[in-house]
């Protein structure tokens, strides 16, 4: 049996004008499974090559492959809702979190509502509240709920808990791995290395947008005395 | 006065207001004297040149082609000004260019269509020249807000896209709020009317013509900041992280 084909992959990738490229020759796969982190220092590329991955970003030369086929192949529309994505900063829609999940799916009523929030550790009465009046951990974990209401296949995640405090952010660590766990492959996109050595289980590290080294944590990023 | 002739008295008393505006810039060290003065000397110079050559245009011994083209005239220039204002908008000049004739062609047909008024030089440019001019304000407001507001609110709607909604959906929220802003001064002035402003038989058609005018703009706007592939294109001011 061939191997499965990668969740992600980038070939000779580049994003940008040739004089400020944001990626330049990417070469990259991402494993099929699990929780691959994708590293590097500020401006190195990292929410670029995630915004590849749902099309919100093209490149300006090379292909993008998802599960072995061109994403230029793929309706864009159904492509987002299979890739889900959680931003840097949680962006609450006007009116009750349950409107904000009904803008993912419009048929989602109070039970299915309840359901997706359990998933991202939100209480069933958080459904009624006013999604601009949520704390940032609490809108960050209505933003999952948002974009699990897809149904999607794989969850992106940019920076997650770059807004949040410890408490918040150990959550929403908990939650992603939850997800790896129920089977739903997330790539999440980070510079803090202790998070990244808690989660990952492939990392990409990328610096000035190019694929420096990937592979499991212990051998990208050594012993941790670095 | 009955003939709308503006004699030296009139020039004169105008000039007492430009001054007052000087002497209040000095008092209040603005420092936009020189553009001041600049405005008022370019602007009569404008009006001489225009006036002259419009007394041309609308005397009745001249053919109606020259008011026809003068209106053509118009609605070139007011689709220029539009585009000149936000050039962030890929092909706004053919949508303003559309928006300002539709604006215009329906003031016409309901002015010399229902004999409001007969179709002569003094009639056509003078109409002609308040449905566009008002429509091309609206269309300046609705289409510098659409580049900004989008630009503004990019992370919501990269977050509706991220959800799979087409890009009409997914700027929808915005395009409401921008009709809103661009239409508020109009209907403002409508409610003023007999108040503040002079009734007018027009104001119904102007407030008709810019919404027209309003709608098309905004709607063609952002088609064109949205890619066949529902993305949005990038915008002056917005932030892009880089990360």
């Amino acid at each position: 049996m061939p191997p499965a084909p990668p969740l992600f992959e980038f070939e000779s990738v580049n994003v940008g004008d040739p004089e400020a490229r944001r990626l330049d020759g990417l070469d990259a796969r991402l494993p099929g499974t699990g929780l691959t982190v994708v590293a590097g220092p500020s401006g190195s590329g990292k929410s670029t090559l995630l915004r590849l991955c749902n099309r919100l970003e093209v490149p300006t030369a090379g292909t993008v492959r998802h599960r072995g086929t061109d994403i230029t192949e793929r309706d864009p529309l159904e492509l987002r809702r299979e890739v889900a994505m959680v931003f840097q900063r949680p962006v609450a829609f006007a009116g009750t979190v349950l409107d904000n999940l009904r803008e993912a799916d419009p048929e989602c009523d109070e039970t299915r509502g309840a359901e997706l929030l359990e998933r991202a550790a939100l209480a069933a009465s958080f459904l009624a509240r006013d999604a601009d009046e949520l704390s940032g951990g609490e809108a960050q974990r209505a933003c999952l709920a948002r974009a699990l209401a897809t149904n999607p296949r794989v969850m992106l995640m940019d920076e997650p808990t770059s807004a949040l405090d410890a408490k918040a952010a150990s959550v929403l660590e908990d939650l992603a791995r939850q997800l790896v766990d129920d089977g739903t492959p997330v790539v999440w996109v980070t510079h803090d290395e202790r998070q990244m050595r808690r989660l990952a289980d492939d990392v990409l590290l990328l610096a000035e947008g190019r694929a420096e080294r990937a592979g499991v944590p212990e051998e990208v990023l050594g012993d941790g005395k670095r | 006065m009955e003939s709308g002739d503006v004699g030296y008295l009139g020039l004169a008393a105008s000039l007492v207001l430009v001054a007052i505006a000087l002497a209040i810039n000095l008092r209040l060290r603005l420092r936009l004297e020189r553009e001041l003065v600049v405005s008022v000397v370019r602007g009569f110079v404008q009006l001489l040149i225009v006036g002259a050559a419009l007394a041309i245009v609308i005397d009745p011994d001249t053919s109606l082609l020259w008011s026809w083209l003068w209106v053509v005239g118009i609605v070139v220039f007011a689709a220029a000004t539009v585009k000149r204002r936000a050039p962030a908008v890929p092909g706004l000049f053919w949508i303003a260019l559309a928006a300002n004739g539709v604006s215009a062609a329906v003031g016409f047909a309901v002015t010399f269509g229902l004999s409001i008024f007969p179709v002569e030089g003094r009639t056509l440019v003078p109409i002609a020249g308040m449905l566009v001019g008002n429509a091309m304000k609206s269309g300046i407001v609705v289409a510098e807000r659409i580049v900004e507001a989008l630009s503004e609110r990019r992370a919501e709607v990269e977050a509706r896209l991220a959800l799979g909604q087409p890009w009409k959906q997914a700027s929808l929220p915005i395009v409401r709020s921008t009709l809103r802003t661009a239409l508020s001064p109009q209907i403002e002035n409508t409610k003023a009317l007999g108040i503040v402003f002079l009734p007018g038989a027009m104001t119904g058609l102007i407030l008709g013509g810019a919404a027209t005018t309003t709608a098309v703009t905004a709607l063609g706007a952002v088609r064109r900041l949205f890619t066949s592939d529902h993305r949005l294109v990038a915008l002056p001011r917005s932030r892009r992280d880089t990360g």
